[in-house]
């Protein structure tokens, strides 16, 4: 099975438990934004309820498929203002 | 940057980035830190965001507000350490009469609150400090 690289770009709490802004993990061919977060060692199994996904800068969908070279942000829900 | 400010954000300037003279009602909302969360005594709040994203929603909200309700609208919000009692976050609105104004002052508020990539972190009396982004523990 053939792997994709992808750049994770990490925020807030889950910045501080991984202890870098952004991490570089290794994912089957085809997956999707949300498997990433099972890849990223050191964090819980499953996102919050309400965490969104950016792909190269633009907002994407949880089922997204990711490519090689791909810069996803985990976007974990806000709390602006 | 354009939206996103590290230092004390300036409520008379955004007002008057508002101003047209076609415009009669003029609105302006600012939320500020609390001092109080959960019971607990907040001294700061640290905020961070995904600053390209969150430039670029922010911009989005904002032509939105003035396509819904024929407004001219701005929005600035704090990066970084805030002192409790300091604004955080400001918008202002104006159209050509009040109703459109209040109208297009709270969606920018509740759009930018839900949906821009901000987070903050609590920063509380005893040194303790806790993110609100959805994670526990």
């Amino acid at each position: 099975m053939s792997e994709i690289k992808v750049t994770v770009r990490l925020f807030a709490s889950l910045r501080e438990s991984v202890g870098r802004e952004r991490v570089d993990i290794a994912l089957p061919s085809g997956a999707a934004a949300a498997d990433a977060w099972s890849a990223i060692p050191g964090v819980e199994p499953l996102p919050p309820t309400g965490t969104r996904y950016a792909v190269n800068g633009d907002w994407a969908a949880a089922d997204q498929h990711l490519h090689d070279g791909d810069e996803l942000a985990l976007i974990l829900p806000v709390s602006g203002g | 940057m354009t939206y996103l400010h590290r230092d004390l954000l300036q409520l008379a300037e955004l007002l008057a980035t508002v101003s047209d003279p076609e415009h009669g009602g003029n609105c302006l909302f600012s939320g500020s830190t609390r001092r109080e969360a959960a019971s607990e005594d907040v001294r700061a709040l640290i905020y961070e965001a995904d600053e390209d994203l969150a430039e670029r929603e922010i911009g989005r909200i904002i032509e939105e507000a003035r396509e819904r309700f024929g407004a001219r609208a701005a929005a600035q919000h704090r990066l970084g350490r805030v002192e409790a009692g300091e604004v955080s976050v400001a918008v202002a609105s104006s159209a050509p009469h009040r109703d459109n104004a209040f109208l297009a002052c709270r969606y920018l508020i509740d759009e930018i609150k839900s949906r821009v990539p901000i987070w903050k972190q609590a920063e509380f009396a005893d040194g303790r400090t806790r993110w609100d982004d959805g994670r526990t523990g």
